[in-house]
């Protein structure tokens, strides 16, 4: 606290709620609401949901939920980590001053920009084993069959996680390169004339001013990767048999099934993983 | 001459990153596109063009003609009501809260902004389970104002999150100056904020009319009624069947993709150093 409101708070100590402290606290009365209403309460019953430790019981001799979590992990670890890396990359690409690249920027927003469902849909036609383009081209070039891409659990995975790279790699690549722009040019000008390689200055002037950002990022992505139902969903819908399942299509699965204890618990196990990431993120956003 | 010769592998290592860029980016929204314009029996030929393309999907979907698509234009409308309704409403609550913390400064604010960003941090598939069972108890599933609700709750965090942080960017000066001219709270926020603050409301206005324009899973939890159901919705039910009429699911999608797309092709300088200046922060 500084001086200023210390001063403030000591000249006015037993006013009744002025004028302004009423209309401030009238402003964040709606928000309030929503928050109550929409997420306390929600969360509250939803843990209360989850209670009984029968509910556990029953998740873990599930062996859907057994390999929900391996593919969660999995997806987590190679889908974040791949779309970062290269997100890092092209922010470097895309600092280039090209008429082509310029154009080339434009389009590449597309996959952010546009909803995620007929576009999920046309890659999942593409993929269709009979006439999906992707299998007539196979079959054109080489006359022979190609893959049942979806009907193979390993390969559905991985192209629900191709799906969701595809989807926010642009969102990342912007604000990585918002990040690169803010770097002095004079930095790099400065190494260049000291003979710096390309890797040096990368190594010791971008990433130094990028690190904090880069892991802000990847911690954010986390949980929003956690909660993409989409990509999963629309692409494999949870096959084939249960085997290509996340966490954020399970619950949604029990749900369905009328399995709602089942549901919150299969959320509350996870939250060892998500609530320091929140704890974190809160740090450094509420500053 | 070495000169020349570095300026051109430069070139051609640039073009070795942006053509497989490109490639990656356009071919699921091309496929998508050919999709749409293809004649039923054409469209999975493998052509790069179809032999003869048609407008004839558009129109199908148009008017209605078929199964899947007996309710387009109402579904259409609740895509566009639902989308307008979170917007106007997320920009009120937003602005308001936003205002209140930043420069009226009441008291708790900070806590607010807390909630507000533990909020923005469930991830959205997990509030959902229990969001549906809430909108059960209330009485509100297959209600419009399920999916309004749920979307403002999941929209407004963000909002306030930059709407603060760009208003805590205006002069104090501002306000002090205001004060002493006499001005009430409402004039301080009708006359002077709102004003000064047209940019970010843009940005935070566009972001949720868009996130509940592309909103499939609270919808798909929350709406059953086929009269009631958003288009994104409206489209996953093409799945349902094995038969669906895919170059119409396309077309469908096509013309549902294009007015977020258009949207945010023209605002995109709002939205983008929106979204990016708070992240560069931290």
């Amino acid at each position: 606290m500084n001086t200023a409101t210390l001063d403030a708070a000591a000249t006015r100590p037993r006013k009744p709620l002025g004028v302004w402290g009423f209309w401030g606290r009238l402003f964040v009365v709606p928000y309030l609401l929503v928050f109550l209403i929409f997420v306390l309460f929600p969360v509250g019953y939803g843990l209360w949901l989850a209670r009984s430790p029968e509910s556990y019981g029953k998740l873990f001799e599930d062996p859907i939920f057994f390999r929900t979590a391996i593919n969660t992990v999995i997806f987590l670890v190679i889908a974040i980590n791949l779309k970062m890396m290269i997100a890092l990359y092209l922010s470097g690409f895309f600092l280039h001053t090209r008429w082509w690249i310029k154009i080339l920027a434009v389009l590449f927003i597309l996959p952010w920009a546009v909803p995620s469902i007929p576009t999920i849909l046309s890659v999942r036609f593409m993929l269709n084993p009979e006439w999906g383009v992707i299998n007539s081209v196979y079959f054109r070039l080489t006359g022979l069959d190609g893959p049942n891409w979806l009907n193979d659990p390993t390969l559905a995975l991985s192209l629900s996680m191709l799906m969701h790279i595809w989807k926010s790699l642009p969102f990342w690549t912007l604000i990585l390169l918002a990040g690169r722009m803010a770097i002095p040019a004079e930095q790099y000008e400065a190494a260049s004339v000291d003979g710096a390689s390309n890797w040096q200055k990368f190594r010791y002037i971008t990433w130094p001013a990028m690190s904090g950002l880069y892991l802000t990022s990847t911690l954010l992505s986390t949980i929003w990767t956690l909660g993409d139902f989409n990509s999963v969903y629309l692409l494999t819908g949870g096959g084939p048999a249960d085997l290509t399942h996340v966490l954020a299509t399970l619950g949604i699965r029990y749900l369905r099934l009328d399995q709602i204890e089942l549901a919150m618990a299969s959320i509350v196990v996870s939250l060892p993983l998500v609530l320091p990431i929140v704890y974190f993120m809160m740090k450094r956003l509420s500053k | 001459m070495t000169l020349k010769w570095r300026d051109v592998t430069t070139e051609a290592k640039l073009l070795l990153v942006g053509i497989p860029v490109l490639l990656w980016t356009i071919i699921p929204v091309y496929h998508m596109f050919l999709f749409a314009i293809s004649p039923r029996d054409q469209a999975t030929s493998g052509r790069l063009w179809p032999k003869e393309p048609t407008l004839q999907n558009f129109n199908h979907v148009f008017e209605q003609k078929h199964f899947y698509l007996n309710h387009f234009w109402l579904q259409l409308g609740n895509s566009l009501w639902i989308a307008v309704a979170v917007g106007v409403l997320t920009l009120f609550i937003a602005t308001t809260a936003a205002f209140a913390i930043s420069r009226l400064k009441v008291k708790g604010g900070r806590t607010v902004m807390n909630l507000a960003l533990f909020t923005y941090f469930i991830p959205a598939a997990f509030l959902a389970v229990p969001m549906y069972k809430t909108m059960a108890t209330y009485g509100l599933l297959n209600n419009r104002w399920s999916l309004v609700l749920a979307m403002v709750t999941i929209a407004s965090p963000y909002c306030i999150w930059v709407l603060k942080q760009a208003s805590d960017k205006l002069p104090w000066e501002l306000d002090e100056a205001a004060r002493i001219d006499g001005a009430t709270p409402l004039q301080l926020f009708r006359l002077v904020y709102l004003p000064l603050m047209v940019p970010s409301l843009v940005a935070v206005g566009t972001y949720s009319l868009l996130l509940a324009w592309n909103e499939y899973l609270y919808g798909f939890l929350l709406l059953s009624n086929e009269k009631h159901l958003t288009l994104a919705v409206a489209l996953g039910n093409f799945l349902a069947a094995d038969d669906s009429p895919w170059e119409l699911l396309m077309a469908t999608g096509f013309i549902y993709a294009l007015p977020p797309a258009a949207i945010y092709y023209a605002f995109k300088r709002y939205m983008v150093s929106g979204l990016t200046a708070g992240a560069v922060k931290s």
